[in-house]
């Protein structure tokens, strides 16, 4: 799950991560207000879930409550587009108003999972404000590292390592030492997946201070931390992502043509990957679930139909605990609830597939079997082409 | 011969009161597994299908001689539960979980690495050996007993090789599914270093998936010491970067991960890497019919 800066920044100042102050407005009038408490000078932050947002306009620098006001009206409502958020934007709904501070130095901080090690890895770099990811390929060894155990959290000894890497000197080296320190605690306690700090910001006056923040959580502790669940906002989600979670369906909408509902992220995937194979493009990546029941599989159809961009679409089922036939009539029934005119092409296979296949063809719904994925991809792609 | 199960094995299964357990653990019975008990504390006495119930591994493991545990406990529990029976001494401790939170398989990560508990999973179908034995959730009637080693990310999409080997005639020797979460007990590498040992395999199946360098890593590893030949499908060429596709660890973040990466450093190291899912069974066979037969 993602939060917005200004969340995450409010869950690492409990941990004594330290941040700016900062205040968050919905409406462009509250703005005077929060800059002229804030010192007048401020920076404008558009709150969206997508990075990069400086280059495509959504953080300003004002001199004065003036020009906060200005730039407030100019983002809140506006819509967003950064690299992150593909040609359609996101709606700016809130801004953060944050003081702008004596910045003397960019650096960088993150935590991660390292896979290889089964430990989370604390990375540090001079080179605050750019992409890691550029980082990393340009300059590897600019990336200081350090893994941790979480039970244990960062022994001094790493933190002391990561700032002297980082040349931080006096104050600033013993105010990074219980920043690294505090986020390693955050990310830990918070079960997080993702703690980014980029740009974390040494001051003129030698503190050390989270410019911005990108925190993200690990889906399945969430259940131990209400409070954060509750900072889901659904606003920047997509709303028929939104409702298949609901029915304990994993949807994730893509830009192609061709809709699939397959049991399994595996294959799920592996069906997207044939179909572009053969020259068409998947609409979505859809996965039923092991447990999928008719009504599941009805309300997946009826998701997967919303999308305009649907031409046509394939169910590509290998059951094993998912039964062929049950999954016939909820294909059957989903047809005939919403009308289905589009080319529909079914593959089945595993268990119960003769009484599924059986269903299918006294349902009289005009549809076309596949036999073997290869065969019913190409005719998915086939059947679409001239639409 | 097989990898880590056979038809000796003896498996407790924890959860085996619950719904998932009782349901799968009567099916592993009908395929010939050796469900010798149940665990779920508070429980002890009772009797699920004839098998007798224990309210702690260790009591179970020591009246039972189990040396295999397969687990259908909910998340919040899972992680201890893994732990229990790595603790009780079992050998082969079977996962089928899925949702358990990062931190604490962080957790039973390190304390197993003291521990000769082999873990398979979290969040995957299981282990079975054709014509044997099964530790998991898979559909049984797929299988024939035979050469190909089979490891996978994915639960579905092994079932789909699975079926292409079995309509080809090519048995399996094991197939193994060590599931699509960021930390799992047992790696490909793992399931590579026993295939190539293993004497009845004599070609394996890897199917690996966007997210992490496990695939890069056993590449290395297979370039380095399997013999044996290995035809690879990596799911999620489609995928879009930032998104999490269904497992928790099928995500391509900061640039890495990507389906073209793996694919490329599989090839590398000499591996048949199949476009599609639709290839792997008769990409293994034309691979093994090419092979000089054992003897001459």
């Amino acid at each position: 799950m993602k939060v917005h800066e200004y969340q995450g920044k409010e869950i690492l100042a409990r941990y004594g991560v330290p941040v700016p102050k900062g205040i968050v407005i919905t409406e462009s009038s509250a703005a005077r207000a929060a800059a002229e408490e804030l010192g007048g000078r401020v920076v404008v932050k558009a709150q969206i879930h997508a990075g990069g947002r400086g280059k495509g306009g959504g953080v300003k620098l004002a001199d004065n409550a003036d020009q906060a006001v200005e730039y407030a009206e100019q983002i809140l409502g506006m819509t967003l587009i950064t690299k992150q958020t593909g040609p359609e934007g996101q709606l700016v709904r809130k801004v953060l108003i944050e003081e702008a501070l004596p910045i003397e130095r960019e650096l960088y901080l993150g935590i991660v999972l390292d896979r290889a090690e089964g430990f989370p890895c604390m990375m540090a770099s001079k080179f605050g404000g750019m992409e890691i990811e550029e980082v990393a390929e340009e300059n590897p060894d600019a990336i200081l590292k350090a893994w941790f155990d979480p039970d244990v959290g960062l022994h001094p000894y790493l933190a002391r390592k990561l700032a002297f890497g980082l040349g931080l000197e006096g104050d600033a080296f013993k105010a990074g030492i219980k920043f690294m320190t505090a986020l390693a605690k955050a990310y830990t306690d918070t079960d997080a997946s993702l703690a980014e700090i980029n740009p974390m910001i040494t001051t003129t006056d030698g503190r050390v201070i989270a410019l911005d923040a990108k925190i993200g959580f690990d889906d399945s502790a969430l259940y131990r931390h209400k409070d954060i669940l509750e900072m889901r906002d659904f606003d920047e989600e997509d709303e028929l992502e939104v409702r298949a979670s609901k029915f304990d369906l994993n949807y994730i909408k893509l830009d192609g043509t061709i809709g699939c509902m397959v049991n399994g992220a595996g294959l799920a995937m592996g069906t997207m990957d044939i179909i572009d194979f053969y020259g068409g493009r998947p609409a979505n990546f859809l996965d039923v679930g092991g447990a999928a029941s008719e009504e599941r599989v009805t309300e997946a159809f009826t998701i997967l139909l919303s999308d305009p961009n649907v031409k046509g679409v394939l169910v590509n089922i290998f059951g094993g605990i998912v039964r062929c036939d049950m999954i016939a009539r909820g294909v059957i029934a989903a047809a005939k609830k919403t009308g289905l005119s589009l080319p529909l092409v079914v593959r089945l296979e595993g268990t119960n597939v003769d009484e599924g296949k059986q269903l299918l063809q006294e349902s009289g719904l005009d549809l076309i079997v596949g036999d073997g994925m290869a065969d019913a991809a190409e005719k998915i792609v086939k059947a679409t082409a001239g639409n | 011969m097989s990898i880590w199960v056979n038809k000796d094995t003896k498996i407790v299964v924890q959860g085996l009161t619950g719904k998932e357990g009782r349901f799968h653990a009567e099916k592993c019975r009908d395929y010939g597994a050796q469900i010798v008990a149940g665990v779920t504390p508070g429980k002890a006495g009772q009797e699920v299908d004839g098998v007798p119930i224990y309210n702690t591994v260790d009591a179970a493991a020591l009246a039972t001689g189990a040396n295999a545990s397969m687990i259908f406990v909910p998340p919040p529990f899972a992680a201890d539960a893994i732990l229990e029976a790595a603790d009780a001494g079992i050998d082969t401790v079977v996962c089928i979980t899925e949702g358990i939170p990062v931190r604490d398989m962080v957790k039973v990560q390190r304390i197993l690495q003291g521990l000769p508990a082999r873990l398979i999973g979290p969040n995957c179908p299981g282990i079975i050996t054709p014509g044997e034995t099964k530790i998991g959730i898979m559909p049984a009637h797929i299988h024939r007993k035979g050469g190909v080693g089979v490891v996978s990310r994915s639960g579905t999409l092994t079932y789909e090789a699975v079926g292409q080997l079995t309509n080809l005639e090519l048995g399996q020797s094991t197939c193994v599914g060590i599931g699509g979460d960021p930390l799992p007990g047992t790696n490909f590498i793992d399931c590579l270093e026993a295939f190539e040992e293993d004497d009845e395999t004599t070609g394996i199946v890897m199917i690996g998936e966007i997210g992490g360098t496990a695939e890069e890593e056993a590449a290395d590893f297979v370039e380095q010491f399997v013999s044996k030949p290995v035809v690879a499908f990596i799911a999620g060429q489609t995928a879009p970067p930032g998104r999490r596709m269904g497992h928790a660890g099928a995500i391509i973040s900061g640039g890495k991960g990507t389906a073209a990466d793996k694919m490329k450093a599989l090839e590398k190291a000499g591996i048949a890497v199949v476009p599609t899912p639709a290839d792997i069974g008769s990409t293994m066979k034309n691979l093994l019919d090419a092979l000089p037969l054992a003897g001459m």
